[in-house]
């Protein structure tokens, strides 16, 4: 039960810095919106990929 | 205006498609108490899950009404026997053929002695034996259907080119997903060489999108969720990707040019296990995607016969929906990750010899 809960604060202190990341990108360059939400999509696929692989387990 | 009576239509349909849900739940609702709802509620979620030999559309918990049909049952068991799953009445009764016993015990089959006892090793699972199982389950005909749903898409979308370059019909929304996998994830990973490719990608993307968008509707298709499915997948990408590679590739992984050698050494094995460690995380990725959100959106649903009072219920039933939806937007991009990192990793194992290393940051895909 606790490592459940800890999988899902590292799942969401990542996505969270993932999508921090691309927020500042996006401030900096809008016309790379595209390119940028694109990448941030496929890091969060991978990132929930992990965690509820993980979740599974436990 | 046009355009929004069709999304309200869509809109309302997939409200209705998450309402059949709650119907077929609604024969198992036991009025005695909590406790028989709870097994209840567990019956119905593995349903879901589980692959199975019947085809059942709802089930009456109180009554043991199954309503839906039996799928034939093929087994191997030194020589080829094909019966009806009905003759197995739900797991209750002993099959006998040509002097063997074959009872199903939790949606699998096994051989038994006349009296149909299952004997059970130390930990806890069976120890009878199994004869080789080719049935037509569930899960099967699903796949079947899909892949005869596929085929008649990709054929209309075919002939429709024959007649003008501008497609008619259901090819129209087709068109921009072909064109998609070709210009966003196959060519720009791959190289020059996509076309060999091309139809490996478009069949894992199409062939993985339908069956999580049919793991969404209350058939109770759960295809994508079974590991055995999506370790398929991967090992078809594992064997595509290492026929592929080139000289380039294996050097690179067993004895990577621009190193020193005490570090080629060291880092072998690692590049060897990663080898088999990239599709075997293509496999869990989506099996635990698909498996988590169905066992969430069941569970989800069966919280509401859980509570049954005037608050709780609606408000699980907006919450299921909003999952649902949720859900939806899983299945594309699970199967849009899929076929992007198989793209990437036949990319990876055809590259040509480089002299010069090239600058990848214009690889990234546009959307």
């Amino acid at each position: 039960m606790v490592g459940a809960g800890l999988i899902v604060i590292g799942a969401g202190i990542g996505l969270g810095k993932i999508g921090g990341s691309a927020m500042d990108a996006i401030a900096r360059q809008p016309e790379a919106t595209g390119k940028i939400q694109t990448a941030m999509i496929i890091i969060a696929a991978l990132l929930e990929g992990i965690a509820f692989a993980a979740l599974f387990a436990v | 205006m046009r355009k929004e009576n069709i999304f309200k239509i869509l809109l309302a349909g997939l409200f209705v498609l998450v309402s059949l849900n709650l119907n077929a739940k609604e024969a198992e609702k036991e009025t005695t108490g909590k406790i028989d709802t709870k097994t209840g509620v567990k019956e119905f979620v593995e349903h879901h899950l589980k692959d199975s030999h019947y085809f059942t559309f709802f089930s009456d918990g109180q009554q043991s009404e199954h309503y839906g049909f039996p799928l034939p049952v093929i087994i191997w068991d030194g020589g080829l026997k094909v019966f009806s799953a009905s003759k197995f009445h739900h797991g209750e009764e002993l099959v006998e053929l040509d002097g063997n016993y074959y009872k199903l015990y939790h949606s699998k089959i096994y051989k038994t002695g006349p009296e149909g006892v299952i004997e059970y090793k130390e930990n806890g699972f069976p120890a009878n034996e199994r004869p080789l199982d080719f049935s037509l389950t569930k899960n099967v005909v699903a796949m079947i259907s899909v892949a005869l749903l596929m085929f008649l898409m990709f054929w209309a979308l075919a002939k429709n080119y024959q007649k003008s370059s501008i497609p008619k019909g259901f090819s129209r929304v087709l068109e921009p997903l072909v064109l998609y996998v070709r210009d966003d994830i196959a060519e720009p990973n791959i190289g020059p060489k996509y076309k060999k490719y091309m139809s490996f990608l478009l069949t894992v993307f199409f062939f993985i999108l339908l069956l999580n968008l049919f793991g969404l509707t209350p058939l109770g298709i759960n295809v994508t969720g079974n590991i055995a499915v999506t370790f398929g997948l991967a090992l078809i990408t594992f064997i595509i990707v290492q026929f592929s590679g080139s000289k380039h590739y294996w050097k690179h992984i067993f004895w990577m040019p621009g190193v020193p050698v005490p570090m080629k050494i060291i880092l072998m094995p690692i590049e060897v296990l990663g080898m088999f460690t990239k599709p075997f995380a293509l496999m869990i990725r989506l099996f635990a995607n698909m498996m988590a959100g169905h066992v969430v959106v069941m569970s989800l649903l069966g919280l509401i016969f859980v509570f049954q009072n005037w608050i709780a219920s609606p408000a699980f039933f907006g919450f299921t929906l909003f999952i649902s939806v949720i859900e939806i937007l899983v299945a594309f991009l699970q199967a849009y990750i899929f076929t992007l990192l198989s793209a990437l990793y036949i990319g990876m194992a055809v590259e040509d010899h480089e002299d010069h290393p090239k600058d990848h940051s214009e690889d990234i895909p546009v959307v």
